[in-house]
């Protein structure tokens, strides 16, 4: 059985909602099980915010991820509260434009990707979560960049239709880092 | 079938009710269930329907008393502090035999509680609701695909049955995202000549009413309306059984609790526990029959929940107190762990630690 | 030639109302008013919780019963339910609408939802045996208010058109009493305009009917119409409170 349990987590508003959603539509396209779950805090934006998903061969059960094989932090306070709940041999993607520190841990594998100043620089500043997607769709092996563009389509809203380029621009920038 | 599409529990027991015709919602938003509210403003007047936001909890369930009376097809959503608010709806609704359905997403109590998932309203829900004599039919989904069938289903037995059908999920349910297929849905008719729509002065007039001073009357309404209830329970009952044919040790759950369950039963049965599961679907009628033949198998139950010993009630009674029956519990918004869920299971399996 | 008959949209059956109670006169009133604009076989009504709870026994309509004070709600989803075909109205008491169902009344004004409402104000909770109403005149003496309805322990009366005729969304209320000839007359006049209304599509009336109690009252039905002349009416004076229709064409 092959199951992938994925931990997105930040500052709501940074869009960790949306990321996990692109994940979700992108197993559930490659025709796998798929589970999405927010935490609904009642803080809309600026509270903590973090997004389980799991990604599976199999029926999925619990949908909540206690122990992540990837764990996306976008901010210290979520680097610090779920480092060591990753599973060993598990991987940490962080923000390290946000994040000033690097995991302690040694037995899991850490990308560190600056992913807020590169989308400053690239121009889309809000699409920093997307980077860390690419990141994590080439580190992930539930994961491949093939069908990206179909995925897209599929979660970024017919209103914002326009914006699908820019987030295959970022997710592409993420993945060749 | 149709295409799998990815949609919050809350979304598609929403989009669920437009497919099986539903074209009046009432609702009034309480957290964690406020979607479905949301996507019926979007969609209704797209459709020639009818949503609107009430000025409470209260007059949303007797605006559903009102369309309901006329024959159609309508709902409201609630999340459990405003459940309780419809109780005299709810109560109404039953003892005029009007046919709706109201969706409770649970979050922890009691009073305000909080606002994660939750299982604590199954007293509520599944003893009756209101005051008086009645049940209501008690669908529990485990899935967002289920979210959607249980609606069309709840909607199908509640016109069957002219009473109300309840969905009781949980905030999980209502937030999480799965794959969902959604079909179109064959509505099938329902004699509906005791609907108020106007005489049109060819028939007598309608009376929708549940006021009946004469006693002996009264008792004639109830004692019919629990023959109704009794075939309800002979013929609609709906459970799902993993793994029980080999089972030792029966896990009782429903909805999330059931979801986290699974897994425990897994990591058990490797390490050699034969664990199984009983998922009751509709809660009332409670799939007593299941529980019943599990008791001459299995050594004991493990009532997995997210309120306190809830459902320990009709386990014991289904099962005739044939076998023990325990507790493994998270409430006021925790979820129970597989984890958890294992250590309970290898605690009470034979040769355990308990 | 008849010169007096019983309204088709009243049902040939005894009312259980107390001698000298104007339910009776208002009921009639109604039934008229149906039978004159002929949409009997449109009309859905709704009885409240109240002295007039039976109220599904006796007019001669598709009829529902509500909850304590949710009419206003019941009604919204009746109308709503089909809104070109249904023609709704409620029949509710002063405890009904005034107090438990405060909310329902003033939210379905607020919406213009578009119901008639008959507002029977008499001052007191008849059929549970008197009791203080939110209309209970200051000083008045009820079961629960044994020595005067006391303002500074229990407050003031509502006056439930003046309140309503604030809300943009209200078109039309009205207050009338059916103590006398004249004042029958007008009580008609209101009632069936409240009706044409909601036909022409004009929104949310309310017609308030200042009524007695004689049997809790504890008073002669003739005493109790003298009641409302010299005590009711000067709280509750008569008139149009708000009529959209007129305001809009500058009358």
């Amino acid at each position: 059985m092959n199951t992938t349990q994925i931990l997105i987590a930040g500052f709501g508003g940074q869009g960790v909602l949306f990321a996990g959603k692109f994940l979700a539509y992108k197993g559930l396209l490659s025709g796998k099980q798929v589970s999405w779950l927010p935490s609904y805090g009642p803080e809309m934006r600026g509270g903590t915010a973090n997004c389980s998903v799991i990604i599976s061969d199999e029926p999925i059960g619990s949908p909540i991820v206690t122990n992540p094989d990837c764990l996306v932090a976008m901010n210290l306070p979520s680097l610090k509260k779920y480092e060591y709940d990753v599973v060993s041999g598990g991987i940490i993607i962080i923000d390290s434009t946000l994040i000033g520190e690097m995991p302690v841990r040694d037995d899991v594998t850490v990308f560190a990707v600056p992913s807020t100043k590169m989308a400053n620089d690239e121009g889309f500043s809000t699409l920093a979560n997307m980077i860390l997607m690419g990141k994590l769709i080439k580190e992930c092996d539930a994961f491949d960049f093939d069908g990206t563009e179909d995925v897209l389509k599929k979660v970024v809203p017919p209103k914002k239709a326009n914006l699908t380029e820019i987030n295959l621009k970022a997710l592409r920038t993420g993945y060749d880092y | 079938m149709a295409e799998k599409v990815l949609m919050k529990g809350n979304e598609a027991i929403a989009e669920a009710a437009i497919l099986a015709g539903c074209r009046h919602y009432f609702g009034y938003p309480i957290t964690p269930q406020t979607e479905i509210a949301a996507y019926m403003a979007k969609k209704m007047p797209k459709i020639g329907g009818c949503f609107l936001q009430a000025e409470s909890e209260v007059a949303a369930i007797n605006m559903v008393y009102g369309v309901a009376g006329t024959g159609k097809r309508v709902m409201t959503s609630s999340s459990s502090p405003g459940i309780s608010l419809k109780a005299e709806g709810l109560s109404y609704l039953a003892g005029s035999d009007l046919p709706s359905l109201v969706v409770n997403v649970q979050r922890g109590g009691p009073g305000l509680g909080g606002i994660q998932p939750s299982q604590s309203d199954y007293f509520q829900a599944t003893k009756g609701g209101g005051h008086g004599d009645f049940k209501m039919i008690v669908l529990a989904p485990s899935s967002v695909q289920e979210m959607a069938d249980l609606t069309i289903k709840g909607f199908d037995l509640a016109e069957k049955y002219r009473m109300t059908s309840m969905i009781l999920a949980d905030g999980t349910m209502g937030q999480m995202m799965e794959p969902v297929s959604l079909e179109e849905v064959k509505v099938n008719e329902y004699d509906k000549s005791w609907a108020v729509t106007g005489t049109k002065c060819e028939r007598k007039k309608n009376i929708i009413n549940s006021l009946s001073l004469v006693p002996e009357e009264l008792e004639k309404l109830n004692f019919a309306r629990f023959e109704r209830y009794k075939a309800i329970e002979e013929n609609e009952v709906m459970y799902e059984e993993y793994m029980m044919d080999d089972a030792e040790i029966c896990i009782a759950a429903f909805g999330i609790a059931a979801r986290v369950a699974k897994n425990a039963i897994n990591a058990a049965r490797k390490e050699g526990v034969k664990a199984g599961l009983i998922r009751p679907i509709t809660l009332w009628p409670f799939p007593n029959e299941a529980f019943r033949k599990a008791a001459d198998k299995v050594d004991c139950f493990i009532s997995v929940e997210l309120s306190m010993g809830q459902m320990i009630e009709d386990i014991r009674l289904a099962s005739e107190c044939k076998k023990p029956v325990y507790l493994c519990n998270r409430v006021g918004g925790m979820i129970p762990s597989p984890e958890l869920v294992l250590e309970s299971i290898k605690a009470h399996c034979k040769g355990g630690t308990k | 030639m008849v010169v007096f008959d019983k309204p088709k949209s009243l049902a040939d059956v005894p009312l259980h109302y107390c001698p000298g109670c104007t339910h009776g006169i208002i009921h009639r009133l109604v039934a008229e008013t149906i039978d004159e604009l002929g949409i009997e076989g449109k009309t859905i009504g709704v009885a409240p919780v109240g002295c007039s709870v039976l109220a599904y026994n006796y007019f001669n309509c598709d009829m529902v019963e509500a909850a304590h004070g949710r009419a206003p709600a019941v009604a919204t989803g009746l109308k709503r339910s089909d809104p070109d075909n249904h023609i709704v109205f409620t029949y509710q008491g002063d405890g009904d609408l005034a107090s438990i169902g405060m909310a329902e009344t003033v939210h379905s004004a607020a919406r213009n939802e578009n119901i008639t409402i008959i507002f029977v104000n008499n001052a007191i909770y008849g059929m549970t045996g008197g009791q203080m109403a939110p209309t209970s005149l200051p000083g008045q003496v009820t079961q629960t208010s044994p020595y005067g309805r006391d303002t500074d322990h229990c407050g003031f009366p509502v006056k439930v058109s003046e309140m309503l005729s604030q809300l943009d969304g209200a078109g039309y209320i009205e207050r009338v009493a059916v103590n006398n000839v004249k004042n029958v007359r007008n009580a008609k006049k209101a009632i069936k305009k409240a009706f044409q209304n909601q036909i022409d599509k004009k929104g949310f009336s309310l017609i308030e009917v200042v009524s007695t109690c004689p049997t809790n009252w504890g008073m002669t039905p003739e005493k109790a119409l003298e009641w409302v002349e010299e005590k009711m009416i000067p709280y509750y004076p008569l008139g149009v409170y708000k009529d959209r229709d007129a305001e809009n064409k500058g009358e």
